[in-house]
Parts: C-alpha cells; structure tokens; sequence
C-alpha cells in the first residue's frame, strides 16, 4: 500500500517496544460485539493506474461548462482563472498545512489571510472582513444569527430576490435558534418591499443586490429605513465580480455584506468547496463569526500576524461562542487572494466590464427570438427570461442539443409559480458563437 | 584556506560566532522578507490581460461605483514570488511530522488532486440538468455507499461543509425527530468535558442548553454520571469515539442502551473515525448519528484551514429528517430531490446550504478510499493506533502520559505534570519543538488534562521518522530537566519569527491593512 510508510518488520519491532504481542492487543477497549475481524465488504486496494480510469470514467459522465454553450448562474459562476492560481494553492506550504495555531511557523498563511481581510473590506465596502466562511449561503444564515445578537431581536425580513437556497440556509439555523422569518414574495424587481415588512422586531433586513434574478438595486432607502427601525442591514451578493463595476454594500449602508466568493479564483466544482466573503462595520466585530487574522509584533518587534479575538470562539467559549465553526475555507480564500492580486483594481473592473457586456450581448440576442421575453431590468451578467412553456423542459431540450441554458427558477424555488422563468448568464468565458448556436436552436426549437 | 586557481575559497572557513547577528535586509538565507501586497505600489497593474469592454449599460446608472476600491495588482511574476516567498513561512505535513492531535495531519496523496481537477468534475454547474451530470451523482452514490458500509449506518447526509457543520446537521434532525414525536420539551445536550469546543456550540446554537459529563479517571465517560443526568428533558448526548484522551470508550454499547432507554439519541462526534476505520463500525455500537471529516479520516488537505467536508451518517431513525438535497437512485438513473417537502424529502429539516455539498472534497475522498480498499482502510486504522501508542511507549518514561495505563488510540496524550519546577510550560515546550523543526501537538485540549499535549503522528510517518521525532523530544525532555530554561523561554529561535504578542493583537485590533500609515505597533 502506497501511502502506508510501515514494514511488516517495522510493526512487529514496534509492538515489541510497547510490551503487545499483536495489533489486536490495542484494540481491547472495543466491545467484543463490535469487533470485526476481517475488512468490510468494499473492494481491495487500487493502483493509481485503476484508480484514475475509474475515476475518470465517472467523469466522462457529466458534461462540462467548456465543452460546449454555457449559461448557467445563479450563485455559481464559470469564470477564467489564471493557471498561476491554481499552481499556488497546490504547493505542498498552503495545501497541507492547517489553521494557523501556531503562528511562528504558519506566517505564510496568516499574511494571506490579513491581505485577503483587506481585499474583502475594500470590495464590499465594509470596515472589517473575517477569514471566509464556508461559502455564501451559510455566511447568509451566520449574519442573521449575527444580527440577532447585536440587537437582541428576533426577527429578519428578507426580500423575494434572496436566492431561494440562501434563504432556505438562513431559514434552518434561524428556526433553530427561534428567530422568525418573514419573506416576501420572490419578485424580480422588488427589493424595496421589505421596507414595509420592517418592524420593532426586526433585527435584520437581508437583500440581494444583484438579486437572484440579476436585478441591481440601490438599497439605501433600505438601509434608512432599517436603521430607523433599530434594524440591521445584511446585503447579500452571489457574483463577487459584480464588486468591479457596481456600488459596494457598504457606500450604500449595509451593515454585514455577504458573499458568495468562488467567481473569484475558484471552480465550479458542482457547488463546492466555495468561500464566503463575510464583512461588516467595525463596531460589531466582537459579534463576528469565524476566524479573525490580525496584526501584531513578535518578541524582536517585527511585524507579524495572528488569529485573534478568539475569545468568541468554539474552541475557548463553548456553548457561550458566537458560531461553531472552526474550519472553514481557507485555500479557497487563498484562491480568491491570489486571483484578486493578479486582478488589482484595473483588472477587476475590465473583468466587470466585460462580464456586464457578454450579458448585454446575450440580452439583446434573447430579445430578438419571438416569444422570449427579458424581465429582469437593470443586471450585471445575469438576468431573468420568460421563455415559451416551461422553463425545466426546454433547458433539458436544449441539453441534449449541446447547450447549457441556464437555470431554471423552478429548480430553486418550485412554489414560486415562475415555471417559465429562466436565469440566464453570460461572463468573460461566453464567446459571441455560443450566443448565436442558443439563438438559433431557440429559433429551431420554439418553430417546431 | 583552501583555493582553487582563481582564487574561490572551496572550504569554509573556521567558524566564527557570527550567527547570532541581524542581516542588513531582514532576510536570512532562503528566508525572503516579504511585505503585504498593498505595499508593493501595484495600485495601477495587473497581472491579467482582458480587452478593454465597452462602458456599461446607461440602465446601470447611479448604481455605479464612484470611487476607487483601492486594490493592488501584480504582474505574473510578482505575483509567484509573493506568494512562494510566504508559503516558505509555513510548515506543512509534505515538510516534517505535524503531530497536532484531533486534527489528522496525514499526508494528502497527488492523485487525487489531480482528479478532483478533471474537468468532468471540476467544471460542472451544480445547477446544469441532472441528465448531464450523472457521473457526479455516481459518485456521491458511491462516496455514500462506502461511507455506510464503513460504519455500519444505512443513511448518510452528504452536504455538511465541515464537521461542526456537520453536528449541526445531526442535531437538527435529532431535533426534528423529537418534535416530529412529540418531544420538542426535550432541550438538553449532555456532553463530556474533553468534547471539542464544536460541541457545546453547536448544541447551544440550535437552542439547547448544555450540561457536562463527568469524567472518570480513565479518561472515560462517567456512567454514573451520564445515567444520573440523563432523562424526559435530555435531547442527545454527544460523545467523541475513540475521545478526545485518545481513548476507545470501553462503555459505548452501554452509555447507546442508557440513552436510548432514557428517549435520547447517541450524536457520535467522528472526527476520530480515522482510529477505527475498517476494524468497528458505530453502527454496532448504538449511535443514531456521527460526522465524518472527509479531511481527516479520508485525508482531502487541510488547506491552511479549509475547505472540509463533513457528512453524517444517520441510524433508521434519523435518516427521514436528513436534510435536502437527497440522493436517489432509480431506473432513469440518479437524482436529487432538492425540496424539503417534496416526494422523498417530506419529513427532511430543511437545507444546509447553497447546492450539494463539497463535491471537490468528495472526489478526494473517494480517490483515497478507491486506493486504499477496505484492506487498506482497516491498515490505516492500525498503523494509526500502532504509531501513537509506539510514540507513548517510547515518551512514557521522560514525559507523563495522562492516562498510563492500557493502549491508546490513534493518538497519546500527555500532561504536563512532568515539567514541574523545571520552569517550563506546555507552550514553550511546543515552542522549542519548532525551533527541532517539527510542528508541535495540539496544546492545552482536552481541558481535562493540565497542560495537555496530545500528539497524533498518524499512519503515514515511517518508523524512521517517529524515531527522529522521539529522540527529538527526549532530548527537549532532558533539556528542560537539566535546567537549560533559557532553550525554551524564548523560543522559537529559528523560525520565520520569534513567538508573537497575541495578548496586543487582542488588545489592539488591526484587521487590515489601511492606506494611511498606521504607527508601529510596539510590544507592551
């Protein structure tokens, strides 16, 4: 066995120097009911060899984004990442360490950690960010929680463009924790109705901007209205490179803003690992979940960092922490970092820029189809589209035909009445081709 | 000295005490110093070539950022160099033994890195139609299939991202089930001492109240104790198996027989699965629900942190309140049944996250199980628990074991009851085992134990090297006995940096670099 360094004369040496005569001698604290004494009913070993043509017959299985016309979103988005990403995060340094408990010698990842704090301040706009969260949604569901403790209410409010799995994320640990939820009803271009929602005991305003449908929204009136009400303000966002071309959370007032991450620097993957981007006003940070990096200065005086304020942790506060995380998604987080430095600011906003310009190129080549109508109003790479029928069929229609066609509401939020209403997006990676074959299979299809 | 004929000196000369002295740059050697990125004036380059785009749509306007985001760039090449420079500032299991007990720090094989990186897996929507994704649904059939078999449980929830995500998720469906019977009075979570910090939180973040175990002085849940404390009002008890002392609870059938008789469910935190993988099945010791971290008993990497995975198997009971997205598998092949509610999922707990759980992890795992076998799996568990209990044999006599008598699991635990008066603490023990080039073991956890040390060297380390790690460690031992306290109190000496002032950085927060210049921080 490859991975297994021992000898049978090393085991047998080794059992000697502990005073056992057989490896069955350190066993004897299980039950003899649960003893068993020959390997489970599962295939023997495998060479890598046999391994790789198992596992690479599985994935010949699924059709990949590149293969062919793709435009799938919400929430997860096929973004180019440089090869030097990728070669970074598999250095033996980042990929086989673990969380920084021992700072001297973990230097590289708490550095990474500070400038990726920073980076995700300065995007959303806020004044602290934590060390990620597992991915957007659950970082969603840990802001309500957040929120219900700073105010000491219990009660969140979320509008109808919250993706319906984020709300579902929140709706779970919320419930748990006997925080009542109020959401409106899933709308596309309506964020502002959760003004009226809003109450005395109200804690939190969760939004979306761009919202599930790709609808961008300026929450400021939201903001006013939460804060005269006592309420925070929770600004989720599922396309972090929308941060390049649209007003951040915080210049519009949030209080928490939420992300989803993987855009930046990150696959696929079917939905995970991601990395949730987590960042608020500096007042609240004692209510933060997750990890905290932090500056300080070693024996000698040189600068160095730190996890700190872990006294709202797990793993000092127990039952008293302000979440139970304790992994979460640092070479994701490193990912994102890497990407978002090569990026800088220049880059970021050319990739905004020509994200938002793919989808007005999308847009316009979806209106022009008879019997497509585009609903969603103002949006980034993403929008909203009533399609001829149901939704679900024609994009399993248009499968079989070699294209993606996006997602369709239903399969989010299948209560909602919305069955022909399909999310559509384009990024960087859409090529003017890959909108023409959809049209023309649209055409093809919707004239049978 | 000795020259060749051009005069290049080819041996060194006799050593001069000039070690000791600062360099005139901060780096030492292979050693780069290396500042933030926000300090490199990249604040106009990139380090990516896009086309230019046309300006945004005029639909977009007043929703338009206005200022800068104050984000630098790199080019290519500076950018490789930073983030080598910095990951040469990090230990890693691929450098040295990195014992941190709990944690599994085993090596993470190549192969399935670069399976998890075909494109068949890594560059698929989780929201694409079901009918073109079928090998990813394959696999979670098969990742879900091992899982039961291995520990004898006939349902698993995949989607947990982590493992106390994972207890989260094992909660929420012993608290539906309780509500589901009637029994939503019951509030109680009784938890040992030595649990992790995960425990209690997830217990009181789903609104339980917790109430510790005793423990006895072996290291094992107090019967006594639990059976006093159990009743109508007690939900769940979760206890670690083997625990968090390295130790098998030898009264595990009986402390799932009293919880069961008392109308509570047995939560089993796994994240020690890795000691008994293949040899016992939780299943056949009474617990309605374990986590399993993918990222230690399957090995996907720890990624200075992250991701993990952290599904749950659930007992017959458990498993119609798991939560959404499900697996099914029927003659149009597999399929997800995504609603809570929905034909399949009527009675689930609702969702954990966003999409299905970590598919990157799911692969690695799967990869590793596929090498490994069942054979291989149960060797694992073996040289585990041979390699912890050689390293406590060969410590036991320099250092004190804190539960010496009997075996110990995958991993040993020690006090610190050993280093009295010589002046020196657990931290600067681990601190000194820096400076030897080995990560310390996890320090002061269980807090049961006073100044634990709890080493887990796991079953990819070769003889060899855990001989190099115990005589390291019983050269310290004897160090510290002799009175050399100054080796200790100051270390380490020879890492990237000295030990670090964690009380100022709690004092002082600075969790960002900011574009004003800050004044130094100074230790107090």
């Amino acid at each position: 066995m490859r991975y297994l360094p021992l000898t049978p004369e090393d085991r047998a040496e080794m059992l000697g120097v502990i005073g056992v005569k057989s490896i069955d001698d350190l066993f004897v604290d299980v039950p003899a009911s649960a003893r068993r004494d020959a390997p489970v009913d599962l295939p023997r070993f495998a060479g890598e060899l046999d391994v790789e043509r198992e596992m690479t017959a599985l994935a010949r299985r699924n059709r990949s984004a590149g293969e062919g016309p793709f435009f799938c979103g919400a929430g997860a988005y096929r973004h180019h990442v440089p090869a030097t990403v990728d070669h970074i995060i598999q250095r033996s340094e980042f990929l086989t360490s673990y969380t920084p408990y021992q700072p001297e010698i973990a230097q590289g990842t708490l550095q990474v950690l500070f400038e990726f704090q920073t980076q995700v301040a300065a995007l959303t706009g806020m004044e602290v960010a934590n060390a990620s969260l597992y991915d957007g949604s659950t970082g969603a569901a840990e802001a309500v929680m957040m929120a219900h403790r700073v105010t000491r209410r219990s009660k969140a409010v979320m509008s109808g463009g919250v993706h319906p799995h984020y709300v579902g994320a929140i709706e779970t640990l919320a419930h748990a924790a006997g925080v009542e939820t109020a959401r409106m009803p899933a709308a596309i271009d309506a964020e502002d109705a959760v003004i009226a929602a809003i109450d005395a005991d109200t804690a939190c305003v969760v939004v979306q901007t761009p919202n599930v449908f790709g609808t961008v929204t300026d929450v400021t009136k939201i903001a006013e209205a939460a804060h005269a009400a006592g309420a925070l303000l929770i600004v989720v966002t599922t396309e972090a490179v929308s941060y390049g071309l649209l007003k951040s959370p915080g210049e519009m007032g949030a209080d928490i803003a939420v992300a989803e991450g993987q855009s930046i620097g990150n696959g696929l993957n079917f939905g995970g690992p991601y990395v949730g981007l987590f960042a608020c006003k500096e007042k609240f940070v004692r209510q933060m979940p997750g990890r905290l990096c932090g500056e300080t200065v070693d024996a000698d005086g040189k600068r160095g960092f730190v996890l700190t304020l872990s006294t709202r942790e797990q793993h000092i506060r127990r039952d008293k922490a302000t979440s139970n995380i304790c992994t979460n998604s640092g070479l994701c987080a490193l990912a994102f970092s890497i990407h978002m430095s090569l990026l800088g600011e220049v880059g970021l906003r050319k990739l905004a820029g020509l994200n938002h310009q793919k989808a007005l190129a999308l847009r316009d080549a979806l209106a022009a189809v008879p019997g497509y109508e585009i609903l969603t109003p103002r949006f980034f790479n993403e929008f909203a589209v009533r399609v001829p029928g149901n939704a679900a069929e024609l994009v399993e229609t248009l499968a079989s035909h070699g294209a993606l066609f996006g997602v369709p509401f239903s399969r989010l939020d299948a209560s909602a009445g919305m069955d022909d209403v399909l999310l559509v997006a384009a990024t960087e990676t859409t090529l003017d081709v890959d909108i023409t074959f959809l049209t023309k299979l649209l055409t093809k299809v919707v004239g049978q | 000295m000795s020259m060749n004929n051009v005069g290049r000196p080819t041996r060194p000369e006799t050593a001069n005490d000039a070690g000791g002295h600062e360099t005139l740059t901060g780096g030492r050697g292979l050693l780069q110093d290396e500042a933030l990125i926000f300090e490199l004036n990249g604040w106009t380059k990139t380090g990516v070539d896009l086309p230019d785009a046309a300006a945004p749509s005029s639909d977009l306007a007043g929703l338009l950022r206005s200022e800068p985001i104050g984000l630098p760039g790199l080019s290519e090449p500076e950018a490789v160099r930073h983030y080598v420079r910095l990951s040469q500032k990090n230990h890693a299991i691929d450098l040295a033994l990195y014992p941190l007990g709990s944690c599994t720090m085993k090596h993470n094989p190549r192969l399935n890195e670069k399976m998890a990186r075909l494109p068949g897996f890594s560059d698929i929507h989780p929201l694409q139609p079901q009918s073109t994704v079928q090998g990813a649904l394959q696999l979670m059939d098969r990742l879900a299939h091992w899982l039961k078999t291995l520990t004898g449980m006939p349902a698993v929830a995949l989607s947990p991202k982590a493992g106390a995500h994972g207890e989260l998720c094992g909660l929420l469906a012993i608290r539906a089930a309780h509500e589901a019977a009637g029994n939503g009075h019951r509030k109680t979570v009784l938890a040992p001492t030595s649990a992790h910090g995960t425990n209690p939180a997830t217990a009181a973040f789903v609104g339980y109240t917790v109430v510790e175990i005793a423990q006895t002085e072996d290291g094992r849940v107090d019967l006594k104790d639990l059976e006093a404390k159990l009743g109508d009002h007690v939900a769940a008890i979760m206890v670690t198996n083997p625990n968090t002392c390295g130790l098998f609870e030898r009264d595990v059938v009986e402390i799932a027989r009293l919880t069961h008789a008392a109308g509570a469910y047995f939560y089993c935190d796994g994240a020690n699965f890795n000691a008994i993988v293949g040899r016992v099945r939780p299943g056949d010791l009474g617990v309605d629900a374990m986590h399993i971290n993918l990222h230690k008993t399957f090995s996907t990497p720890h990624g200075g942190g992250g991701p993990g995975a952290g599904p749950v198997v659930l007992s017959e009971a458990l498993a119609p309140f798991a939560p959404t997205p499900w697996l099914v598998h029927d003659a149009g092949g597999f399929s997800l049944v995504e609603h809570a509610g929905e034909a399949g999922a009527e009675t689930a707990f609702g969702r954990m996250s966003a999409f299905h759980g970590q598919m990157g992890m799911y692969v690695r795992a799967y990869a590793y199980m596929l090498s490994h076998g069942a054979d291989g799996l149960r060797q694992v568990a073996e040289d585990a628990v041979l390699n912890a209990n050689y390293v406590k044999a060969r410590l036991k006599d320099v250092m004190s074991p804190a539960f010496p008598d009997g075996p110990c699991m995958h991993e040993a635990l020690f006090d610190d009851s050993w280093l009295e008066g010589t002046g020196v603490t657990t931290l600067d023990f681990a601190k000194a085992m820096i400076d030897e080039g080995f990560h310390p073991m996890t320090m002061y956890f269980p807090l049961v134990v006073h100044g634990a040390m709890l080493i887990e060297p796991t079953e990819t380390e070769s003889k060899q090297e855990l001989d190099r790690f115990i005589e390291a460690l019983r050269a310290l031992a004897g160090a510290a006995k002799a009175g050399d306290a100054e080796r200790f109190k100051g270390a380490p000496f020879h890492a990237p940096l000295r030990r670090l002032d964690e009380t100022l950085a709690a004092r002082k927060p600075r969790l960002r670099w900011k574009p004003v210049a800050e004044a130094p921080l100074a230790a107090e």
